[in-house]
């Protein structure tokens, strides 16, 4: 019999309906603004202090919506966005540094959805304001930062087996040791190679201008780029995890970029300050008056550029030993960092420290720092910029050793407690592997956000409209199948993204209008082949079975090609580009899907196996 | 309502015309692209965007005045929308503190500005960009042609071809003609008009096969009409459906969306042009043959030579 479905196809059509109503009924409950407060300590805030905000904020006429407690966080939900920029200064005042108090958005689904873990679409930055980031690592600097590390341990080495060498350079992936003589540097190659078995060796020379040249394999060059992104990618977390920041994202992309995203940020200036600074400390000991000049290193101070003072080359710990740091004044009121090591960086500070009471002990404050410069080719007069990274470094405070220290202290010498709050973040947070620059960035305000999200809709909504009506003028009863099929799409089309994760943008709000547009496309050619194949002749049945036949072979070929297209727009695009391949290729899928067969089913359940004497196409 | 479905058409007939037509459209497009070129958005040039708003319209010469005198170079001021909202571009990449650096320069004059949305991207990034989009338009282009190819037959794949280059040389003819901006959304829109295109094209195409083997004649052209007519109604439906639609993003969905607008539409309206004309008129000179679609043992042998 033509025209009949079996069961199994009418109760695949239901559950996906149903599947699709479920997931995508979140997106109809809007996010409420909220307030999210989490302790600066780690812990959970009292809910006496909870209570002060509350009362705090219903004395300036803010409605609280509700407060709830979840993973160590408390969330005040409040009514609107200009209560939440208030309700977050009152909040802020009110805790002091005790609390870190952010923006959020806080889902709103109700709990009988949350049960089949649905949730609403992320809205990208676009449509809810804040920072996008886009960071490149400078691997060149993360190889020589490794390298120079390594020098310090062979010369530590070296020393200790009184093998005596006199210069060591770095360039590039190389790492060179000058010795006074051919069995010094044989010596010292057994030793080094021993430890070190990440080199290629190789010597050059001899007698006195006898040098071992140490180059690192290509492998280990990758490891060290690959740990220096990861490890970048680690401290960018965490320190954006200070900033306090609702849904941040920090992802790898490509072989040396990083992006950054922070929804609800305004301030650029202060989250680029945190999530760019290159800062660290390292603790050396100043140089005694007999130390050869090539392990010695004259530095001048932060604040007083005509202070200087000569330091050993070799660093005792980085800022790297610091387990935890926090900000305070100490007895004259200048701001101070309390500082704790971990077990090996305390272990190695108590015995630098032990043998060396009365030296003086310096902390070196460092930062790489980049400066562009336009360069003006002579011949052609073209304009370009070139990078030129450097390392500031300066003194930050120069102390005589009185007793061994042990895992904690504190460093003064700051300039303002702003400093010393940020380079107590900073330690704690942990340093960035190897420099990073921003080769991006973008600002998004919250009104234009809102704005796009309100166009974007009224142009969804008017555009199903205008088909809506076109469909129904044209095609009458077959307008009405094409109409519902258009709907569960769009449901559909929503219920996906939602359950994939997709990030909803305005390219992707462009997407999905264009989608719809050409998803009545697949049901204009199979109800044209109809109207036609009753014009040839053919019986109702036969008209309906053959319009769906054949039209199916374009239909197919048609959106096979438009799906290749949208995913090599996939592949290559980034951001805007991205989003828009997204929406279009679920489309195309959930397009083929209902006007194939959630129409016909709808066609067969009117018309098929019965006698009909006019069709309404 | 089947105004178009009687209708017989010599689309081939006038064929000669349709080329015209054509050849017009893109030595334009060339012309323009060779000598004003594209007028190529932040994200492939590098640069600093800046938009702001202000509580009431300010005067654009005094801003520009005043970036100029703040020692800003290539700087290029204009409203954006509203009169009040202005968008400040700046050719200079070197900083990227640049953007709140604009900011609080405006509001030393005592003005009530605000930071709607600042961009920053490095040179670098933007050359990257431009070879990768290049690159993806070839691949796509490469792709879909090799579907089509084992999907049909090669004539079809280079007629497919050359009516998506045709369509797309006039799309960004036009915005270079028009000094339109080109950004990465507009590149996004010509993609989609690939494949919005190859679509129409696919559908003709499909229909041309179809009669080519059901009908007796020999006379291709005929044919080719036959076809053409038989789709036209559903092209136009199309075409039309999605142009009403992207009407109503155009005006309203904002100005962030609206050159993909414009791109989806110019694009989708040559695009029809070409899938109607264009495509089936190419398959004449590339001498399409009933041989080609139905085989004959001595054809598929030529043929395997042909395709390697």
């Amino acid at each position: 019999m033509l025209n009949r479905y079996p069961l199994w196809k009418y109760l695949l059509i239901l559950v996906v309906l149903v599947v699709g109503l479920i997931y995508s009924l979140p997106n109809l409950f809007p996010a409420d603004p909220a307030i999210q407060l989490s302790s600066a300590q780690g812990d959970t805030l009292e809910l006496r202090q909870i209570q002060r905000v509350e009362s705090a904020l219903e004395e300036n006429d803010i409605v609280v919506k509700a407060s709830e407690q979840e993973n160590g966080q408390w969330l005040i939900r409040l009514r609107n966005d200009d209560d939440q920029l208030n309700a977050r200064d009152i909040a802020a005042d009110l805790l002091g540094s005790d609390a870190t108090v952010a923006l959020n958005l806080a889902e709103a689904t109700p709990s009988w959805l949350q049960a089949f873990s649905a949730s609403p679409m992320t809205l990208g930055l676009d449509l809810r304001g804040g920072v996008h980031f886009l960071l490149e690592v400078d691997m060149d600097a993360a190889l020589t930062q490794r390298l120079e590390v390594n020098a310090s341990a062979m010369r530590e080495l070296l020393r200790s087996e009184r093998i005596r060498y006199r210069n060591t350079e770095v360039e590039d992936r190389t790492l060179s040791i000058d010795f006074a003589s051919s069995e010094d540097r044989d010596s010292a190659r057994r030793l080094i190679s021993r430890d070190f078995p990440n080199f290629e060796y190789s010597t050059q020379g001899s007698g006195r201008s006898s040098s071992l040249v140490m180059t690192l394999s290509d492998q280990t060059v990758n490891e060290i780029q690959d740990y220096a992104i990861n490890q970048n990618l680690t401290t960018l977390r965490n320190r954006v995890n200070e900033l306090g920041v609702a849904e941040p994202m920090v992802q790898r992309q490509g072989p040396n970029q990083i992006v950054v995203e922070l929804p609800g940020v305004q301030d650029t200036v202060a989250a680029k300050r945190i999530v760019g600074a290159t800062a660290n400390l390292e603790f050396r000991l100043e140089a005694r008056n007999d130390t050869p000049d090539a392990e010695t290193e004259t530095l001048s101070f932060r604040n007083d550029s005509a202070r200087s003072a000569a330091l050993m080359r070799d660093v005792i710990i980085t800022g790297d030993s610091v387990s935890s740091a926090s900000n305070s004044f100490d007895e004259n009121g200048r701001p101070q960092v309390n500082i704790n090591l971990d077990g090996t960086g305390g272990t190695l500070m108590n015995r630098a420290t032990r043998t060396n009471i009365g030296r003086n002990m310096a902390v070196l404050f460092i930062e790489h720092k980049s400066e562009d410069t336009v360069v003006t080719d002579p011949d052609t007069g073209e304009e370009t910029i070139e990078r030129e990274p450097y390392v500031e470094r300066g003194l930050i405070s120069l102390a005589t050793i009185q007793s061994a220290l042990g895992n904690s202290f504190r460093i003064t010498g700051l300039d303002s407690p702003t400093e010393a709050a940020e380079l107590a973040l900073l330690l704690r947070s942990g340093s960035l592997a190897a420099p990073i620059y921003f080769v991006q960035e973008r600002t998004i305000g919250p009104s234009l956000g809102a704005e796009n999200i309100e166009r974007g809709l009224l142009s969804v909504q008017i555009g199903l409209l205008l088909l809506v009506l076109f469909m129904l003028a044209r095609y009458k009863v077959f307008g009405i199948f094409a109409n519902v099929a258009l709907a569960l799409n769009l449901t559909i089309l929503v219920a996906v993204m939602s359950m994939l994760g997709a990030t909803l943008t305005l390219p992707g709000i462009a997407g999905i209008v264009l989608t719809l547009g050409m998803a009545v496309d697949a049901n204009v050619l199979i109800f044209e082949r109809i109207r036609e194949e009753l014009r040839n002749g053919l019986s109702i049945q036969q008209a309906i079975h053959a319009g769906y036949e054949r039209a199916f072979t374009s239909i197919v070929d048609a959106n096979i090609t438009t799906l290749l297209v949208a995913v090599i727009l996939f592949s290559i695009g980034t951001g805007p580009v991205k989003g828009f391949a997204v929406t279009l290729s679920i489309g195309i899928l959930t397009s083929m899907f209902t006007a194939l067969m959630v129409t016909r089913a709808m066609v067969n359940l009117s018309y098929g196996s019965k006698p009909v004497k006019k069709l309404w196409i | 309502m089947k105004p178009l479905s009687n209708l017989q058409i010599d689309f081939m007939g006038r064929r000669k015309l349709a080329f015209i037509v054509s050849a017009v459209m893109l030595i334009v497009s060339i012309g323009a692209l060779v000598f004003q070129q594209l007028n190529l958005g932040l994200d492939f040039t590098g640069g600093t965007l800046i938009e702001v708003r202000y509580g009431a319209a300010p005067s654009l010469d005094a801003i520009r005045q005043l970036m100029v005198d703040s020692g800003f170079r290539d700087v290029s001021v204009q409203t954006f929308g509203a009169s009040t909202e202005v968008l400040i571009r700046l050719q200079q990449a070197f900083d990227p503190d640049v953007g709140s650096d604009v900011v609080n320069l405006l509001r030393t004059s005592g003005e009530n500005v605000n930071l709607v949305r600042a961009e920053f991207v490095g040179a670098q990034v933007g050359d990257q960009l431009r070879d990768q989009s290049g690159l993806g338009l070839l691949v796509a282009l490469g792709v879909v042609m090799l579907y089509v190819a084992f999907r049909f037959q090669y004539k079809f794949a280079i007629g497919a071809l050359l009516a998506l280059l045709h369509d797309v040389i006039i799309v960004v003819g036009i915005f270079a003609l028009f000094q339109l901006e080109f950004d990465l959304t507009v590149l996004a829109a010509i993609l989609a008009v690939i494949g919005y295109s190859l679509n129409d094209t696919i559908v003709v195409y499909d229909r041309i096969r179809e009669t080519i083997r059901t009908s007796r004649i020999d006379d291709m052209p005929q044919i080719f009409n036959e076809a053409i007519n038989a789709t036209l109604s559903r092209t136009l439906a199309t075409s039309g459906t999605t142009m009403l639609v992207l009407i109503a993003l155009l005006i309203l969905g904002g100005d962030m969306i609206e050159n993909f607008a414009i791109a989806l539409l110019i694009g989708i309206g040559v695009g029809t042009f070409s899938s109607i004309y264009i495509s089936g008129a190419l398959l004449l000179p590339l001498k399409l043959s009933r041989e080609d679609l139905i085989p004959t043992k001595k054809a598929i042998d030529e043929e395997e030579e042909e395709l390697p």
